[in-house]
């Protein structure tokens, strides 16, 4: 009765090998994908990793990237500690690209940098918060289901954007959809600037001040679940509500706030996309990066240190993919995405095809150990 | 198949029915079953007894096919043989009633009965076939229920009698049932054993796990006693009693009926008038209800389970909300009639033990001292201006664990990690230990050992008599009658009456128990 479940793995078996178990599994697929295109995949693989770690520059791009993921990656984490699971960190982040648009475009001008980079990131933060909290209210007070809601808001959000855009945001006299330019003020230092300042040689990139705001929102997003009541609540609701319930704590208000701070996590992409790289909003500059960091949370486990580490691999996927239908010109970018597809398939969708045989496995190789 | 076996089993009448050897079970660093030796004769009720994790749910699952022993030998009617899953075992005449019934509540008897055996593609001749087999059963064993009622309307004495009537239609020779009474009223209980006598005299082999000492002593022929997955004993029932049992069982003398000193009732702390809960689904679940509980005493509400006793229990802890009536504790009106707010109750000084401590009490994935102050987190004992004191959280749980006898006392382990008995304790030291005024306490020692059972009884005494007011609610009309200042009977979300338990029997609870209208038929 007591018996632990047949599959049971020990703990660093669960985030260690298991998905060092899948990822090793989309790697083959992939590599048989490749070799039926004709190419070798040893090289295809060298290409990649060189592209994404090989020098300086490269991984300046894929911690750039990575930077992306860590922020969607908390936003579907954090909501899925209260058992939500939000997949509309794309449409947050657009939207708080508009908010983090706005104040750039309106402010930049009249505020210095140090007073306007906050600003920024608040309003990016409001603007995020408030497109994930309408669907957090219909599932708290109207039994919407968010999985529904929030994949509609991702449309709504892109509609609006275009339409923003396209109407009003646009800079006169101009063919493409683009804002006018952020002010100095209003732009996130990329790293190797800074570098500079100090006198220090780094390879030039886009990585930006972002990346370290992305960390500091890990760490923050560590205590804040570990170490605060409200974590503590969050993750009460998440893993029983019946007794969140009987705590005292509202599964309603709890749902509101969980997904606030999931919007406004994914709204801090903005600050990487537009603030730190692009200096104006343009169309689609989310790219799929709200969606991929369901991938990451999965990938992660929903640990602050897990999601880095996802991070870390979407960026270099997404850097080393690019570099490599440079090289090869037989794999293309579809192709690259293929591989990523993969990766997202094994460590995400069937994360759990190889534990019954590793659990079997380390029962057998420690049998007399109990 | 019925038949065929009989025919197999009948020429060896002399070897057992179900025979085991030295079958040795782990899962991972527990050692569920050690080499475990049985023999159960033909034609026998043969009881199994032992705490939770005694290893007899195990045992039985490897009987049935769910786990595969890693050593020992299984023998029916003689012969070894190999059960790699239920089929196997149904195949050699093995057949379950499991402690939740595994039935599909809007089919008929009938449906449940053929599902998976329909016989054919189209179900008419099936049917016709399976009706009047089972109309023979239901004569032979006094099983009866309406073939074509739907099962979810069946009373859940009904509803085991589908799961018995399943096992016997699929050919079994040996019946195993898992704490088939969990359920029942005593009269319920006492229909299910004559049931079992009657299967036993027809030849068939009855195997009854249990922690009820009374079932074991009333109903079987032969009693093994397991303790942490070893048999330690075995007895002919004519030849033991309760309280060797109990110590079989536990390794300890215990003490089955908690002393106490008469109750010194103070002033009324939970005053209830007219209390009425209508559920989600528009349903009455609480009628009207009314008493008082006093200072000092402990109150017992006795009934069989989902006669309203949850919802009355939530309605005054404020978990769901009342539609009529007053609550007061203490004289001060708590409101419950517009909103729910445990907290503002617990800041009354109630302290809420919740039937279910898997579902509600805890949550099993926190640590043990995440668990440790839940409905209490905000407590400015543990609570910086933003963060929590995780050691001071770990120090008080560490104490609280130390003080009820928590084992492993290790705060940081996995709530899910300790056993039931422990997981209760665990929910009772946070409770108790704000020294609240009055106490609703539920299901107190549902699937708890019987050493951990005296532990709590011994501390429910103890508030009692430092003056708190009890309100206890229990299925577990032993519970009631031993721990009880005054006993109310609950039925169909009322209050039926009450009784002293000085005057109270089992029989006259139950009666009770079943409603006034059946009371007099």
């Amino acid at each position: 009765m007591s018996a632990a479940p047949p599959s049971s793995l020990p703990r660093w078996a669960d985030v260690v090998v298991l998905p060092a178990a899948n990822l090793l599994a989309a790697f083959i697929l992939s590599g048989l994908v490749v070799v039926a295109i004709g190419e070798n995949p040893f090289q295809a693989m060298s290409i990649l990793v060189t592209g994404a770690f090989g020098n300086a520059e490269s991984i300046g791009y894929t911690l750039y990237y990575a930077t992306n993921f860590v922020f969607t990656g908390l936003a579907v984490a954090i909501a899925f500690h209260a058992g939500l699971f939000n997949i509309g960190g794309e449409g947050q982040a657009y939207i708080g690209g508009l908010g983090v648009g706005l104040a750039c475009l309106w402010l930049g001008g009249l505020l210095p940098a140090p007073i306007m980079v906050p600003v920024a990131i608040l309003t990016g933060a409001a603007f995020g918060a408030a497109w994930a909290t309408v669907p957090a209210y219909l599932q708290a007070y109207r039994g919407s289901h968010i999985v529904i809601t929030t994949i509609m808001f991702n449309f709504i959000a892109a509609s609006v954007m275009t339409y923003l855009m396209v109407n009003v945001l646009i800079k006169p006299g101009q063919q493409s959809p683009e804002s006018h330019e952020f002010a100095a003020a209003a732009t996130l230092p990329r790293l190797h600037e800074m570098a500079e300042s100090f006198g220090l040689e780094m390879a030039t990139s886009p990585l930006n001040l972002a990346f370290v705001w992305a960390l500091l929102c890990a760490g923050w997003y560590h205590l804040f679940l570990w170490r605060t009541r409200w974590g503590y609540e969050i993750r009460a609701v998440g893993a029983n509500e019946t007794a969140a319930i009987y705590a005292g704590i509202s599964p309603a208000r709890i749902t509101i706030l969980v997904m606030a701070i999931s919007g406004a996590l994914a709204g801090f992409v903005a600050l990487n996309e537009l603030m730190g790289v692009h200096y104006r909003i343009i169309l689609n500059f989310t790219g799929g990066y709200g969606f991929v960091g369901i991938a990451v949370a999965l990938i992660g486990r929903n640990r602050a240190l897990g999601i880095c580490l996802a991070s870390l691999l979407f960026g270099a996927l997404y850097q080393g993919g690019s570099e490599l239908s440079l090289d090869m010109p037989t794999v293309t970018r579809e192709l690259v995405v293929v591989i990523q597809g993969l990766v997202i398939l094994f460590c995400g969708a069937l994360e759990n095809v190889f534990r019954g045989r590793i659990a079997q496995l380390f029962r057998r190789l420690t049998p007399a150990a109990a | 198949m019925a038949d065929q076996i009989k025919s197999e089993a009948s020429p060896s009448v002399a070897a057992p029915a179900v025979e085991l050897i030295g079958i040795d079970k782990r899962f991972g660093a527990v050692h569920a079953n050690r080499a475990v030796s049985l023999r159960i004769a033909v034609g026998s009720i043969h009881g199994i007894i032992g705490e939770n994790g005694a290893g007899k749910s195990t045992l039985m699952s490897i009987l049935y096919g769910y786990y595969q022993a890693d050593a020992g030998e299984i023998r029916i009617a003689g012969k070894p043989v190999h059960i790699g899953n239920s089929h196997d075992a149904l195949a050699h005449g093995i057949g379950m009633v499991h402690q939740h019934f595994m039935l599909v509540d809007p089919f008929t008897v009938l449906e449940n009965v053929m599902l998976g055996v329909e016989g054919g593609y189209l179900l008419a001749a099936g049917a016709a076939q399976a009706r009047a087999e089972l109309q023979r059963l239901q004569r032979d064993y006094k099983l009866e229920v309406d073939l074509d009622t739907p099962v979810g309307e069946l009373p859940v004495g009904l509803q085991q009698r589908v799961e018995i009537l399943k096992a016997l239609y699929r050919g079994a020779q040996v019946l195993i049932l898992d704490e088939p009474t969990g359920v029942l009223t005593p009269q319920e209980a006492d229909h299910l054993f004559r049931i079992l006598r009657a299967l036993r005299d027809e030849g068939k082999t009855v195997i009854l796990i249990t922690h009820k000492l009374r079932e074991i002593l009333e109903v079987t022929d032969r009693v093994t006693v397991m303790r942490q997955g070893a048999v330690v004993a075995e007895r002919a029932t004519r030849d033991t009693t309760k309280e060797e049992l109990a110590e079989l069982m536990v390794g300890r003398k215990v003490l089955l009926r908690v002393e106490k000193s008469p109750a010194k009732p103070g002033p009324v702390v939970l005053e209830v008038r007219g209390l009425t809960v209508i559920d989600g689904a528009g349903v009455r679940r609480v009628k009207d209800v009314s008493f008082d509980v006093r200072a000092g005493e402990i109150v017992g509400i006795a009934g069989v389970s989902g006669n309203g006793q949850s919802e009355l229990l939530e309605a005054l802890s404020g978990i769901r909300r009342a539609s009529s009536g007053t609550v007061k504790i203490k004289g001060s009106e708590c409101g419950v009639t517009h909103t729910i707010d445990p907290r503002a109750m617990r800041a009354l000084g109630l302290a809420h033990v919740p039937e279910d401590r898997q579902r509600m009490g805890l949550v099993t994935a926190f640590a043990i001292n995440e668990s440790a102050i839940l409905g209490y987190h905000d407590d400015k004992r543990y609570n910086g201006p933003l963060l929590m004191d995780r050691d001071k959280i770990i120090d008080l749980c560490g104490r609280q664990m130390g003080d009820y006898d928590v084992r492993p006392p290790d705060p940081r382990l996995r709530t899910a990690a300790l056993s039931g008995g422990n997981q209760q304790k665990v929910v009772l030291a946070r409770e108790f230990d704000r020294d609240p005024e009055l106490l609703l306490v539920g299901q107190p020692t549902r699937g708890v050992d019987i050493g951990a059972i005296e532990f709590i009884h011994r501390r429910l005494i103890a508030m009692r008599d430092a003056g708190k007011a009890v309100l206890l609610v229990s299925v577990e009309l032993d519970e009631i009658l031993s721990l009880a200042d005054r006993i109310l009977v609950m039925f169909d979300g009322r209050v039926v009456g009450e009784v002293a338990p000085a005057q109270a029997t089992e029989q006259k609870l139950g009666l009770m128990m079943a409603g006034a209208s059946e009371a007099a038929a």
